[in-house]
């Protein structure tokens, strides 16, 4: 600060002009950060549209274009009406992945509803160990997990003849799972923020535990649910190590992004079908992240900030 | 939340004389345990009993065979994989490698995020949005997808990066910026690697930050700025002591976001035959479903490593949240 104050303390001196320069330099400068950063996050994503709507020549050119010259819908028509994989199309993958995501945000609403209410509105022995596992439980790695995983699945299918591996129900199990601990953490501020005077007075005026449930909790839970939904939707669809690990070979189960990892390993040169498989795998996410962005960062940073 | 929390626990407390005419409803014990029972069952059937398998696994010689239903049982093989990993010069290589490509990730992330989210706070709302916006395409785009564009985007011969960069001096690479090829040296397909994950990563931070820097009273600028103190020091006074346990929270959900890296080097590295770029979750899931035959034990004993090290960083995660009041 010592050497900080002279300097500043000159400035009014110099009158208004020199100060309104700096003002305007620094507004400029302000702008042009603003854009830098704009250009560094954007530009990915139009490349990947850029490319996937150039036609071959262009892709490959010598002097790469931006904007493409002749802009064509052939990649989009070659992912969606050809075959990524042989023997399978573009639909059966877009089934699988809304089957696996659908399914599991479905099965974990409805749970973490549940688990939000308990924890928000009882008090119960294992309730500070139950939180405490939802956070923990959400650090340890998927990563460090999957093989443990698997040989369980694997036993479980020797044993009792339940087929976990190889297709899509062992994928939504796991997936339920792990969206279960932020969606829950989620929903609990919501629950907890619906005023217990509403549902005494409901329950006064002879309203039984499901009419409370339905007429006064859910309405005001609508907003959390959907945003912890949304949360675990894009979470499921994005998803890739447990739907590489657990799908292997079954190549008519695949989800999108498996799918894409695939294509990408037998034709890498196709950057063209490569590209547009992208974008139609990146639009539903965008989509979907426009609502949640907000409570994305208040449900990761969990109160530190408040979105 | 810390103050919804807070309710809560007003309303938890005994009644002082419920009138004789006005009972609240009392629940009935066993309804939370019932509420929270699927949850349990599956959290503990599908996430929980694998940490436990894991260790044990870690502590048995283990493959394929022992997988087969009238194979052998899984021989006991006590700390054998560990001690093999601590004197293996490669496992150090990959643990080396892992934490100097996660810390430049999250130092990076961290820096380049707190500066946009600065940034973003001085800048017009109209502007700000817009940018805010631009940034969520970033952070919106599945880890696939942006794997494929920046391999896209560095591929030899025709990828974009090196067209712009065959104006710099050739000798910087050997031969040539044009053919140049990142995905086969560590040195540089970390750098793509960095690259993808800071791209993907720092939208969070700055809009973190941006929304912490609003809860910053503005008069504690206002009174620096008369103090004479230029950006830097009302930065390190005001901004950052205001704002550590957020800085605190990033931190470690980057350091444990980062140190898990899998997708994205699945997509670069195309393949698990260059053992140089392996990290740890590679060298995990190599050994597990790549090797062969593999090696569930030996894959367990690296998983059990990495966990600990992101349960050590979490160790720290829970300190914030138990402070926070969230575990009330």
């Amino acid at each position: 600060m010592s050497t900080a104050a002279p300097r500043r303390t000159g400035t009014p001196r110099t009158g208004g002009t020199r100060r309104r320069l700096s003002r305007g330099l620094r507004r400029t400068g302000l702008y042009a950060a603003g854009t830098a950063v704009l250009v560094f996050a954007v530009f990915p994503v139009y490349w990947m549209v850029s490319t996937a709507l150039k036609p071959v020549s262009e892709i490959f050119a010598r002097q790469p274009r931006l904007l493409p010259g002749a802009p064509t819908l052939d990649h989009f028509d070659r992912v969606v009406n050809g075959q990524l994989i042989p023997g399978v199309n573009f639909w059966q993958f877009l089934a699988n992945s809304l089957f696996v995501t659908l399914g599991s945000v479905a099965v974990a609403a409805v749970m973490s509803l549940l688990a939000a209410v308990a924890i928000a509105r009882f008090r119960f022995r294992l309730r500070t160990g139950l939180i405490l596992l939802l956070m923990l439980i959400q650090m340890v790695p998927m990563e460090a997990m999957i093989i443990s995983i698997f040989i369980n699945f694997r036993h479980l299918q020797d044993v009792s003849g339940v087929q976990l591996l190889g297709n899509l129900t062992g994928i939504v199990i796991v997936y339920t799972a792990v969206a279960l601990p932020i969606t829950i953490m989620m929903l609990r501020g919501f629950v907890a923020a619906v005023p217990r005077e509403l549902e005494e007075a409901a329950a006064i005026d002879g309203a039984g535990n499901w009419t409370v449930f339905w007429q006064i909790l859910m309405p005001l839970v609508a907003p959390g649910l959907v945003a912890a939904s949304i949360f675990a939707f894009i979470t499921a669809w994005n998803e890739f190590i447990v739907a590489l690990t657990f799908l292997g070979r079954s190549t008519e189960n695949y989800t999108l992004p498996l799918t894409l990892s695939y294509y990408f390993g037998r034709f890498g040169t196709e950057w063209g079908a490569i590209m547009a498989a992208s974008t139609l795998l990146t639009i539903p996410v965008m989509i979907f992240f426009l609502f949640v962005q907000r409570r994305m960062v208040a449900g990761l940073t969990m109160g530190a900030v408040k979105g | 939340m810390a103050q919804t929390a807070e309710a809560v626990r007003a309303e938890d407390r005994p009644r002082p004389e419920p009138g004789p005419d006005r009972s609240p409803p009392r629940r009935r014990k066993p309804t939370p345990y019932l509420l929270i029972a699927p949850t349990l069952l599956l959290l503990a059937v599908v996430l929980l009993w694998p940490v436990g398998q894991m260790v044990w696994n870690s502590l048995h010689a283990y493959s394929t065979r022992h997988l087969l239903p009238a194979g052998p049982a899984p021989g006991w093989n006590g700390f054998a994989h560990y001690t093999h990993l601590l004197s293996d010069p490669f496992f150090w290589h990959v643990l080396r490698n892992t934490v100097a490509v996660c810390a430049l990730m999250v130092g990076i992330t961290m820096v380049l995020g707190t500066l946009v989210g600065l940034l973003l706070h001085k800048l017009p709302k109209w502007f700000s949005t817009i940018v805010a916006v631009g940034m969520m395409l970033a952070w919106a785009t599945p880890a696939i997808s942006a794997s494929l564009i920046f391999r896209w985007l560095f591929l030899p011969e025709r990828g974009l990066a090196n067209v712009l960069l065959d104006g710099m001096p050739d000798w910087l690479v050997g031969s040539g910026w044009l053919d140049y090829s990142w995905f086969l040296e560590p040195l540089s397909l970390f750098t793509v690697l960095i690259l993808v994950i800071v791209w993907q990563s720092f939208p969070f931070v700055a809009v973190s930050v941006l929304a912490g820097l609003k809860s910053v009273p503005g008069e504690l600028y206002e009174a620096a700025r008369v103090d004479g103190a230029g950006a830097w020091r009302s930065f390190w006074s005001i901004t950052f002591p205001m704002l550590r346990p957020l800085f605190s929270l990033l931190l470690v959900l980057q350091i444990i976001w980062d140190l898990r890296v899998f997708t994205q080097l699945y997509i670069l590295a195309n393949g698990f035959q260059n053992t140089s770029v392996y990290l740890l979750s590679y060298y995990i899931y190599q050994q597990g479903f790549s090797a062969s035959p593999p090696n569930y034990g030996m894959g367990s004993a690296i998983a059990v490593v990495m966990t600990a090290m992101i349960l050590a960083v979490s160790a720290y995660y829970l300190r914030i949240m138990i402070r926070q009041g969230e575990t009330r």
